[in-house]
């Protein structure tokens, strides 16, 4: 087998080399192909960077340069904003409040979802097509709809104002999209493991920890970095669920707004340190990202 | 596709997600639906008023408005980012460290809070203090988005297109990387155009991916709130004022509960119905594979 596909690569490329000129037409040709594309490609980073480029160039002036006129780095260097944040709990009890709940609803979304994604992906049962429409009918369904319903339901078992509402009710579109994710990926897995692992006589919780997850542990890292993403960039639920102990970061920023105007800066600042932690995490899981994408399962 | 085993018990796994997500997801759905049967005046002053409040919704002007916007607004993002994402992730290395650089950079916008992007554009676009605007009254063009409604218009779907692009990029990249590399030898050796390499190679792997870059682009675009309401406030006037900002003035704003219930209803089955279109065409697709 490994003989035949050697011969056959051998082939090709003789054939190959006996029509040298022609190919190295079309190698030159592609050459210049992905020479656009790389110059395409910096000119469309270079714009995407563009508007990033500028908040993080604001966050490091004084409020008198930014509204002083336009300059692509700062003359009055400051780090003013940004020891205004950590200088006040106020507003870095917001980055600790958000990231507690997006961690929250990261586990609880898990520790549900993957035995779930296990039953779509291995067993029939009555109503599974109906239960997994359902459950990727709720990840449509737009905040704005259950905003106020919410907001009671919270208040009324007294959740309101506390870290684990917002998880939860995050876990409102994270929970079907882990399912969706994991699901795929646990299809990919050959039946046969499960079987012999049955056959060897583990039991079906010591199978799925010691065998299974380990299995599919890039299906978790892409299924957690999701969940992180969506909970993290989601403000309008978060913000009606919670007052002061729980209040996220983004909902924090809307005080810049004052009697005397907007403080530019220290908005700036903050929105700056609330895109750190995302590409932090998008770092750690760059090489496992592009292949859950091609599960087309996002 | 494997077959699967016959097994009820299996319920029992799905169960925890099943409790969890009946929590969020029917308890709020039942209030919605009581509350749009019904007049309430207080907590303990409530009529049942049947269909009345849906009748008044379907026929509410503004609502009409909102949701011709939105669907213009829909399909105008699905019209650029589409084609465009398909052209970054045809650019995009495949190999070595720029495959992961290119990879980390492209999908910056998506890890920013949605506030912060609407806070990034609106800082961007204001003529005295932001690049975008100054450059825009550099050449010559009156543009102030706040005042003007193309330009609200424009700064709105611009900026939509700048914060999504990049997943219908990365979905396509990811796609572009699932075609074995045979494929690409044997249009070499056919010495096939580049157009043709896309439109038989590339174009038909990539039907999938796209089909899901549509639909969770339609879904999110047509759920968007955050964004045009930190840049724009919905206006000027009304001009960028979704279905979701509109939902949430009437229900918080004027406590219009029962009206706004109604209309959570509609709006919710609007996209129900899209999404299910979408499910049975994607499942029917793979089902003829």
């Amino acid at each position: 087998m490994t003989q035949a596909t050697t011969t056959q690569h051998n082939r090709s490329k003789s054939i190959l080399t006996e029509q040298a000129p022609v190919v190295s037409i079309a190698d030159r040709k592609a050459k210049n192909a992905t020479l656009r594309g790389r110059i395409g490609l910096i000119v469309y980073v270079v714009l995407l960077l563009l508007p990033i480029y500028w908040l993080v160039n604001m966050s490091f002036k004084t409020n008198t340069e930014i509204l002083s006129g336009l300059s692509f780095f700062p003359q009055d260097f400051t780090f003013a904003n940004y020891a205004k944040i950590f200088g006040d709990p106020t507003w870095y009890m917001g980055y600790v409040n958000s990231i507690f709940y997006v961690s929250m609803n990261m586990v609880i979304s898990l520790v549900v979802a993957l035995p779930a994604a296990y039953a779509f992906s291995r067993y029939k049962f009555v109503g599974d097509k109906h239960m997994f429409f359902w459950l990727l009918s709720n990840r449509m369904a737009p905040p704005a709809v259950f905003l106020l319903p919410f907001f009671q339901l919270y208040s009324s078992v007294g959740l309101f104002d506390t870290h684990i509402a917002v998880a939860l009710a995050h876990c409102l579109f994270n929970v079907p999209l882990a399912v969706w994710i994991l699901e795929g990926f646990m299809s990919g897995v050959p039946r046969e493991i499960d079987e012999t692992a049955y056959i060897d006589g583990y039991t079906f919780p010591r199978f799925f920890v010691k065998i299974f997850i380990p299995l599919i542990r890039s299906g978790i890292g892409v299924t957690a970095f999701f969940c992180f993403m969506f909970s993290w960039v989601e403000l309008l639920l978060a913000r009606t669920l919670t007052s002061v102990e729980a209040k996220p970061i983004a909902a924090i920023m809307t005080r810049t707004v004052s009697a005397s105007g907007m403080d530019w800066g220290l908005l700036a600042a903050a929105g700056v340190l609330t895109i750190l932690p995302g590409m932090l995490v998008i770092y750690f899981v760059r090489n496992h990202v592009a292949k859950g994408f091609a599960l087309g399962r996002v | 596709m494997q077959t699967k085993v016959e097994n009820n018990k299996a319920w029992f796994l799905v169960m925890p997600v099943f409790l969890i997500v009946a929590f969020s997801a029917i308890i709020p759905l039942m209030t919605v639906v009581n509350y749009s049967v019904q007049d309430i005046f207080d907590p303990y002053t409530r009529y049942f008023v049947g269909t009345e409040w849906f009748k008044q919704v379907m026929l509410d002007s503004r609502l009409h408005e909102a949701l011709l916007r939105q669907f213009i607004y829909s399909f105008t993002i699905l019209a650029i980012e589409v084609p465009l994402g398909i052209c970054v992730a045809l650019m995009m290395p495949t190999k070595g460290r720029g495959a992961s650089l290119a990879l980390i950079l492209v999908a910056i916008p998506l890890l920013i809070p949605w506030n912060v992007v609407g806070t990034i554009w609106q800082i961007f676009g204001r003529a005295d203090i932001g690049l975008f605007g100054a450059f825009m009254a550099e050449i010559g063009v009156d543009y102030n988005y706040a005042s003007n409604t193309t330009d609200a218009w424009l700064t709105v779907i611009l900026m939509d297109v700048w914060h999504w692009t990049p997943l219908v990029a990365l979905l396509c990249y990811s796609g572009l990387r699932a075609i074995p590399e045979v494929y690409y030898q044997a249009a070499r050796i056919d010495q096939a155009s580049r157009w043709a390499v896309f439109r038989h190679i590339q174009l038909p792997k990539l039907t999938n991916v796209l089909i899901i870059g549509v639909l969770l682009r339609f879904m999110d675009s047509f759920m968007i709130y955050t964004e045009p309401f930190v840049l724009t406030g919905g206006g000027p006037g009304s001009s960028t004022t979704f279905l979701s900002q509109s939902l949430v003035q009437q229900a918080i704003g004027q406590f219009d509960i029962g009206p706004a219930a109604a209309f959570s209803l509609v709006y919710f089955l609007i996209i129900l119905l899209v999404c299910w279109v979408f499910y049975t065409t994607i499942m029917n697709m793979q089902k003829d594979k």
